[in-house]
């Protein structure tokens, strides 16, 4: 359903992506990991393009993914981005941030927007919040909304840009714990995570990335308890015993 | 509103626009007002527009003022969060949607107290060009009609002198905005 095909990306003279093939299958969850810098979040940013990409092909659902073409507006009420830091519109109530894209994007009916994004803060366990502007709500909640806004779009795969690495630690469940349904409901999900955990027991497929290319990827069981790669291991080693 | 206009342009990425508008504003930021008006007063029915001395004076001053505006939207919009503008687009959001419903709304309260200083001088200013300039405007008038000089020719004139000396200005203090953001 996402297929990027020896994807390239420069900032300036720094190539950040050198080569990035791998495809994510409908219902698939896929998960990336590796160290600060490695080019996961690019890789993401590229995919629904808030980021362009120099050379390669990346596409959703048979569509070009082209910054400059009107059809990246569809592309991205396709394939919905929930960010580190939330990004939740302020001046809005947790409702208004959800209905946001379905009234004013997808311009559906007031009442049947409404009735949907209170659904919908009901299932990332927020129903009693709606009428709460962001800044008041903690972190575990912000993002839960953010998820809620993202499936507002009805899209068809979600991205996750380490959605738990803001959170304080005590937090960081209820937002995995909302990803994991997500993920059983048959949602498409590529998730760039340092949650090791999350990834052995929710990924279908983990993709190991160093330094702009995929240094190993495959099962995510086999990836994280047997990686082949000195590189991942010694990773893997560092994320998982920092001592 | 003139100014939002302005604004606008500066941040919407299209070179073109960016250009254009940057290159107005420093124009009118650059010319002192006083020769604004003569230049609207005296100038424009050169080009078959002729005005009252008020009518004149408002559309200087307007003008002027949605210049200095401009700057202090630009301001107002530049300091919204960039995750702002990238959740607006990650559910589909075009740009012009995307100032309306997320940007702009945050910014006013930015903008808006400098917006009432501004104002505030625009009033003291338009008092001036009431109560002084707009005789005067008249009275200098005569006294240029009466010359030998071409109207457009000669306030063209002090408009470009007016401004090779303020360009520089504009210019040097660019360079320490720009030293000084980098710290
Ligand atoms: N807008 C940008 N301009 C210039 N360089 C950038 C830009 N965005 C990212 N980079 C650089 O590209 C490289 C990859 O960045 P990216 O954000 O994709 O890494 P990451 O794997 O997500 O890291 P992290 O775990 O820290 O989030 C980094 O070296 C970063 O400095
Ligand atoms: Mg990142």
């Amino acid at each position: 359903m996402i297929e990027l095909n020896d994807v390239h990306k420069s900032f300036g003279k720094v190539e950040v992506l050198k080569g990035i093939t791998a495809s994510v299958a409908k219902s698939e969850v896929v998960c990336i990991i590796g160290p600060s810098g490695s080019g996961k979040s690019t890789i993401l940013r590229c995919i629904n393009g808030l980021e362009s990409y120099d050379r390669g092909e990346i596409s959703v659902e048979g569509a070009r993914v082209d910054q400059g073409n009107r059809s990246i507006v569809a592309i991205r009420t396709q394939v919905s981005m929930v960010f580190q830091r939330f990004n939740l519109f302020p001046h809005r109530t947790a409702l208004e941030n959800v209905i946001e894209g379905p009234l004013y994007v997808k311009k559906e009916p007031r009442e049947a927007a409404i009735a949907r994004g209170r659904a919908l803060l009901a299932q990332v366990g927020l129903a009693d919040k709606a009428e709460v502007h962001p800044p008041k709500l903690s972190g575990g909640q912000q993002q839960r909304v953010a998820i809620a806004r993202a499936l507002a779009m009805q899209p068809k795969a979600i991205l996750f840009d380490e959605p738990t690495s803001a959170l304080d630690p005590e937090l960081v469940g209820e937002v995995l714990s909302v990803m994991r349904k997500l993920a059983d409901d048959g949602m498409t999900m590529v998730v760039v995570t340092h949650e090791m955990g999350f990834a052995r027991d929710v990924a279908d497929r983990v993709l190991f990335i160093d330094g702009g290319v995929i240094v190993e990827q495959g099962a995510a069981k086999s990836v994280l308890n047997q990686p082949q790669h000195p590189r991942t291991q010694d990773f893997l080693r560092r994320v998982l015993h920092p001592l | 509103m003139l100014g939002l206009v302005w604004a606008l342009m500066r941040v919407s990425g299209i070179r073109i626009l960016t250009g254009l508008s940057a290159a107005l504003i420093n124009v009118i930021r650059g010319i002192p007002i006083i020769v604004l008006l003569f230049y609207i007063y005296f100038v424009m029915p050169d080009f078959g527009i002729a005005l009252s001395a008020l009518q004149a004076a408002i559309i200087g001053l307007g003008i002027a003022y949605s210049a200095y505006q401009a700057e202090n939207f630009r301001a107002g919009i530049e300091a919204i969060d960039k995750g702002q503008i990238e959740a607006a687009q990650t559910i589909g959001m075009g740009w012009w949607l995307t100032m309306r419903r997320v940007v702009l709304p945050q910014a006013v309260r930015i903008i808006l107290p400098p917006y009432g200083n501004i104002m505030i001088m625009m009033l003291k200013d338009s008092s001036q060009a009431s109560t002084i300039t707009v005789a005067e405007l008249a009275l200098q008038g005569k006294l240029i009609a009466s010359s030998t000089f071409k109207n457009t020719s000669v306030f063209t004139l002090v408009a470009l002198m007016y401004l090779t000396m303020s360009i520089p200005l504009i210019l040097l203090v660019r360079h320490f905005e720009n030293k000084a953001n980098r710290k």
